[in-house]
């Protein structure tokens, strides 16, 4: 396979500030991250380990395989909201008895482990990456319930967790729940809906009514080890299927239970010994301008990140904004879609829409990675047909059936998003770089549109048209804009999978590709590759 | 310490008169030789037969059945049983096989019926040859008593002593003597049957209890008094004597280094012998061989007092443990020579001009815990192996994989270095020893290396005493940490103890490992997490210490901290594998190999090996999770080792102080208590006598008083609640 040779030049000027632009940017990441780790702080992570209680991030470190590596989702969950960031929920894939499994687990620091509606966002996209991709969920289940002041946002939506349970049991994917605690009410069905359950002595409380509502509802007296403790629930009710003595005991048995699955992954191994990229990783943070506007090669990201650096690039001399072609990544075969000068063309879309058909022919993931300021406008390019074209290459991304990998490197605007794989088109896994921006259109080009069309329509009803007012909005608006497209803010919603370390981005990808791989990695049949 | 050439055998001459029974001359050669022995004397016999064309048959029992020599001989043959008398002493069955396998000759080795006059008999009877001296001359010297009046009359120097039967007088014969005296089994070797009294007041208890051993370990209970010189050096004259009647000695070994009696180095030639005392010695040796008519490999033992004065002690019949230190200095090889006599050969004149060329020292490694009082340790040696390099030799009974059992004699190997001066055998001895790679099994080898590294030891004065003087504990802990100064590159590093680097290399091979064995993920950096909270963690036990290592690789570099303290400001992993990490620290580099041995079970421990320049350490990796099933319940007595119980000293519901003994086992030779760990109840007790029981298994349970309440409360709960519940169902 070619190999690919970077001009990325390390030592220059351009090269520095856009390192530095990046590493201010991942400074600003860590310290958010640094928020979810902190949980309700140090005042109720305190409280909780005086109660000889792990936190969330020390259950999982215990569950998982020693020295195997650990992808967090969602990490920013609930970001630029009134809640925490991280959403009082850790959910990630980590390698379980070997196993590669969605771990969802409770932050009780935060307001008891309480779910509000971006903790459920978090929770059900981490139940749909579970489904699609064919992984067991090993819930470590300790909360409170339902954050009632939002129970409007939150009761109607909340049944699909316990739904998306059974059905992935359905689906012969294993469900666990270790019970650490609080389980109530609706919470209850979560050991109810679990293939497994196990409870930890005198913590796990698993009922659907406490004491005192048992107290209103009926006049019995009764106290929350009998209601649901684990040694009723293990001995009479038969609830649970393994006492633990303690919260290690639970991790250990839990552990056991995944060694007895009988996992098979579905999807073909990957290449033994992978070589790792003939360049550093590290030099992908002076690769991209802190100015969107400002394009650059992603051949130099590639170079970064592929097996040994190795490209064999499809249509090289057609449609230039895009380069596709085909590598290796961790052992895994892969086709790659990569924006190179933001506008998708004609050709460009053409182009996708091939190189997506014949990886679907060859049953093989395909990874977008995006800088994209959409499609091109203006009269020439509708006459030419710009609708058809793009829409082709929407049509072959959603059709398409091989696993998507999508990062957004830097912007992801318009159509482009759609046509590259964005969130709504169910890539398996979607995250972006600390800088970039995710809008239907740039802050600026947004603000002047609805300028325009104001100017346009004071002009239709013969009303005079404020300069000041309009130079006021159209400032508000850009910075609106520009926030609600911030990655942050974007991830923040759980619109991706979290914001990563640029140099993290073959790792990221590996376990990706990896937990792609324990589902059937099959493309669409039925027609031949069109030449569009 | 540069020895001049020795003057050769000051005695070396014309044949004495040959006494009757002595091997006649011009027998047949030797086609077909059978070792009555087994371990490392085993194959090193069989090494030289096969170097001269000899066949070889092993015997072996069945704890040997795997063992290297057998797997050296060209034939084997099997001895049903395990202890001794069922095996190697069995004359009977060791003839048989001689006979099934056409053997005509026997080597007897050193122990078991090598000092056996009846066996030798048998031999000739049969029409073996028996590679030793004649019947009578073991018998002469077999019994101490009947040695030491026959090399009186000879004019051999000799201590005070009595003979004991049941019409002593002890007192008075203690008296006579003098004391200290010492309690020696008349049939007996190797410390065994013997015991130092010093107070008039314990003799009696001293001659019982060295009688009972004796009686056991040698079918005969005769026991002696003789003198004992305080802190004597302990000095033996290798002899040869062949059919021909030549006698002569092949200088001196100094074997003063002893614990329980027992050698642990040895050494050629002697630090405290000049020439003239060298001639003295040698004079007296072979005087004593001559007396009785020697034909063979034998040695004369003396001990030689702070005056240079010495007095003969006892003429062992046989080959030593030690003469590879003798052969090493003089490049003969001392089987061969035995063989050769057998064969009827005159002694060749390479060894009647034999000279001293260099120092040699020999240090036996015993698989044994020194800090706990030279408890014998077993296991499975995962790993054996020694560094080769000019002037060492190991001479070992045991490899990788092989079992160390209960059964026999702990030795597992014979290390001899050989050096120009005994400085540089000292130092060749003492590195081949700290880079061996000995895992599984607890050995002496830091109080081996402790010894070697000892300012006293190389100024050469050694002494048996010398283990006294020095604590062994204290050696063998010295061991470790004087490797560690000896680098002193860096005052923190140095002050640093070499455990926690090994703690650490053993965590980073152990990351390799599961990286290695992954069954997913396998090319993904080790422990990655973009949202990092804790690195990752293992933790490690040597002995009563805890190491926790915690540790976050990125790329090459790693923050690694044990129990908390980072090892350094930068510490590099310039490759971690399984098993080799090379680890810099701060700028030192360092090489370490690790080996992990799974424990047996799904605990999910496991054992890790780590030798490196600065010392080897053996660790135990603690698992994650404890499965609370198998968790021994407090109190729990378990037995520390494989032997058999020869007393239970308790029963379920007696009422126990804190070390009262509750059962006596015995292993390897040596009875150990297991004694109640707190005042309280014996709630269960499984052990019974003369059932054989392995490490760790469980032997009785002892609750603490109010324990003892408690349970028996709760028995009572579950009685009722046992009942309720039959109830309902009726």
């Amino acid at each position: 396979m070619p190999t690919l040779t970077s001009s990325l030049d390390t030592t220059g000027e351009t090269y520095r500030a856009n390192r530095a632009a990046q590493l201010a940017l991942l400074d600003q990441l860590r310290e958010q991250l640094e928020l979810a780790i902190a949980g309700g702080g140090p005042r109720y992570q305190q409280r909780h380990a005086e109660r000889g209680k792990l936190l969330a991030r020390e259950r999982i470190e215990l569950l998982v395989d020693p020295d195997s590596p650990f992808l967090e989702l969602s990490t920013l969950a609930a970001y630029g909201t009134q809640f925490t960031v991280g959403a009082s929920l850790v959910t990630g894939i980590g390698v379980v008895s070997g196993v590669e499994s969605v771990i969802i687990a409770h932050d009780p620091t935060v307001r008891g482990g309480a779910i509000n509606p971006y903790s459920l966002r978090k929770s059900l996209r981490a139940t749909e990456i579970a489904r699609s991709n064919r992984l067991p969920v090993i819930n470590l289940v300790e909360s409170g319930g339902a954050d009632l002041p939002t129970q409007a946002d939150l009761f109607v939506p909340a049944g699909r967790s316990f739904h998306d349970l059974t059905e992935l049991s359905a689906m012969g994917i294993p469900t666990i729940a270790l019970v650490f605690g609080n389980s109530t009410a609706g919470g209850a069905y979560v050991p109810g809906m679990c293939d497994y359950s196990v409870m930890v002595d005198r913590r796990a409380k698993v009922f659907l009514g406490g004491p005192p509502l048992v107290k209103m509802a009926t006049g019995e007296e009764s106290d929350d080890e009998t209601l649901g403790g684990a040694e009723m629930h293990s001995r009479v009710s038969g609830l649970s299927d393994y006492f633990a003595v303690d919260e290690l005991d639970a991790i250990r048995i839990g552990r056991d239970i995944m060694s007895r699955i009988n996992w098979r992954k579905h999807g073909p191994r990957p290449s033994a010994s992978p070589a790792e990229p003939r360049y550093d990783p590290d030099e992908i943070l002076g690769i991209v301008s802190a100015d969107v506007k400002v394009p650059f090669d992603p051949r130099d990201v590639l170079a970064r990140t592929v097996d040994s650096s190795e490209f064999d690039e499809y249509k090289p001399l057609y449609g230039t904004s895009l380069v596709t072609g085909w590598a290796r990544l961790h052992g895994y075969p892969v086709g790659i879609l990569a924006n190179h000068r933001g506008v998708l063309f004609s050709d460009e879309a053409k182009k996708a829409a091939e190189f997506i058909l014949l990886a679907n022919q060859t049953d093989t993931p395909l990874i977008f990675l995006q800088n994209t300021t959409g499609y091109m406008v203006g009269a020439s390019y509708e006459q030419g047909g710009i609708i058809k074209d793009g829409a082709k290459m929407i049509n072959a991304v959603t059709n398409s059936t091989v696993p998507h990998l999508t990062i957004n490197m830097a912007s992801s605007f318009g159509a482009g998003n759609y046509g590259m794989s964005g969130r709504s088109y169910d890539p398996r896994f979607i995250f972006a770089w600390p800088g970039a921006k995710l809008a239907v259109m740039g802050a600026a080009q947004l603000a002047g549109v609805l300028s325009i069309v104001d100017r346009a329509s004071a002009a239709a009803r013969g009303r005079p048209f404020d300069e000041e007012v309009d130079r006021m909005r159209t400032t508000a608006v850009e910075a609106q804009i520009d926030a609600e497209s911030h990655a942050f803010a974007v991830t923040g919603r759980v619109y991706d999978d979290g914001v990563i370390d640029p140099r993290d981005t073959r790792t990221v990808l590996g376990i990706a590709l990896s937990a792609a791989h324990s589902n059937t990695v099959a493309g669409r049949r039925g027609y031949g590759v069109f030449r569009m | 310490m540069t020895v001049p050439a020795n003057t050769g055998p000051a005695s070396a001459g014309p044949a004495s008169t040959a006494p009757a029974g002595r091997a006649p001359a011009g027998r047949a050669p030797i086609r077909k030789l059978l070792i009555a022995n087994r371990g490392e004397i085993a194959a090193r016999v069989m090494r030289t037969a096969h170097r001269l064309g000899i066949s070889t048959v092993a015997v072996f029992s069945d704890p040997d059945s795997a063992a290297p020599f057998v797997a050296l001989a060209d034939e084997s043959v099997r001895l049903p049983g395990s202890s001794p008398a069922q095996t190697y002493l069995r004359a009977d069955r060791i003839l048989a096989a001689a006979a099934a396998t056409g053997a005509d000759a026997i080597h007897p080795g050193y122990g078991f019926l090598s000092e056996n006059a009846g066996f030798a008999r048998d031999c000739a009877e049969a029409g073996i040859v028996f590679v030793g001296p004649g019947p009578e001359a073991i018998a002469a010297m077999g019994s101490k008593l009947e040695a030491k009046a026959l090399m009186e009359a000879a004019g051999v120097p000799v201590l005070p002593g009595a003979i004991i039967d049941d019409d002593s007088d002890l007192g008075a014969d203690g008296a006579r003597v003098g004391f200290p005296l010492l309690v020696k089994a008349s049939y007996g070797g190797g410390g065994r049957g013997m015991r130092l009294v010093r107070d008039p007041g314990d003799l009696a208890a001293a001659a019982a209890a060295a009688s009972r051993e004796a009686a056991s370990a040698f079918g005969d209970g005769t026991v002696f008094l003789e003198r004992f010189v305080t802190d004597p050096r302990h000095v033996e004259v290798q002899i040869f004597g062949d059919s021909r009647g030549t006698v002569l000695h092949l200088f001196e070994r100094e074997c003063s280094i002893q614990r329980r009696y027992q050698k642990i180095i040895e050494e050629s030639p002697s630090p405290a012998v000049d020439d003239a005392l060298r001639a003295a010695l040698g004079e007296a040796a072979v005087a004593a061989g001559k007396v009785i008519g020697y034909v063979g490999a034998g040695t004369v033992e003396f001990v030689l007092d702070a005056s240079g004065s010495f007095y003969f002690l006892e003429v062992n019949t046989r080959l030593q443990v030690e003469h590879p230190v003798t052969e090493m200095v003089t490049g003969l090889d001392l089987v061969e020579l035995q063989l050769r006599i057998a064969e009827g050969e005159p002694l060749p004149p390479e060894v009647i001009d034999a000279r001293i060329s260099g120092h040699a020292i020999e240090a036996r490694l015993y698989a044994e815990d020194v800090p706990a009082g030279f408890l014998p340790a077993t296991g499975t040696l995962h790993r054996f192996d020694f560094p080769s390099g000019p002037g060492v030799r190991v001479d070992a009974g045991y490899c990788g994989g092989s079992v160390v059992g209960p059964h026999y004699d702990a030795m597992l190997a014979k290390v001899i270095a050989h050096g120009r001066t005994r400085t540089e055998a000292a130092r060749r001895l003492a590195r081949a020893l700290a880079r061996a790679r000995v895992h599984g099994v607890t050995t002496n080898r830091s109080l081996l290396l402790g010894i070697l590294r000892e300012p006293e030891f190389l100024a050469g004065r050694t002494d048996t005493g010398y283990l006294t003087r020095h604590d062994p504990a204290a050696l063998s802990g010295a061991a470790g940490t004087a490797a560690g100064t000896a680098v002193g590159a860096a005052a923190a590093t140095a002050a640093m103890p070499a455990t926690v680097r090994h703690a650490a290399a053993a965590a980073l091979a152990g990351q390799a490992g599961n990286r290695r064995s992954a069954g997913v993920l396998r090319s993904l950096p080790s422990g990655w997490r973009n949202v990092p909270s804790a690195p990752s963690r293992v933790s490690y036990a040597l002995g009563d210490e805890k190491y926790e290592v915690t540790y976050r690789l990125r790329g090459a570099e790693v923050d690694l901290s044990v129990n908390g303290e980072p090892i350094g400001a930068q510490v590099v992993v310039r490759a971690a594998s399984p098993d080799t990490v090379d680890l810099e620290v701060d700028g030192l580099r360092r090489v370490y190999s690790v080996a992990r041995v799974a424990a047996a079970g799904s605990t999910g421990g496991a054992d890790v090996y780590v030798d490196g320049p600065d010392g080897s350490t053996s660790l135990t990796e603690l698992p994650r999770f404890a499965d609370p099933s198998t968790a021994a319940h407090s109190g729990s007595l378990l037995a520390p080792m494989p032997g058999v119980v020869i007393r239970v000293l308790a029963e379920a519901g007696l009422a126990v102080k804190a070390g009262q003994p509750l059962i006596v086992l015995e292993a390897m030779k040596m009875e150990h208590a297991v004694a109640a760990p707190s005042d309280g109840i014996v709630t269960e007790l499984r052990a019974t006598e003369g059932e054989q029981v392995d490490a760790g298994q469980l032997l009785a349970v002892v609750a603490a008083a109010d324990e003892a309440a408690d349970e028996a409360a709760d028995e009572a709960a579950a009685e009722a609640a046992a009942e309720a519940t039959a109830t309902a169902q009726n």
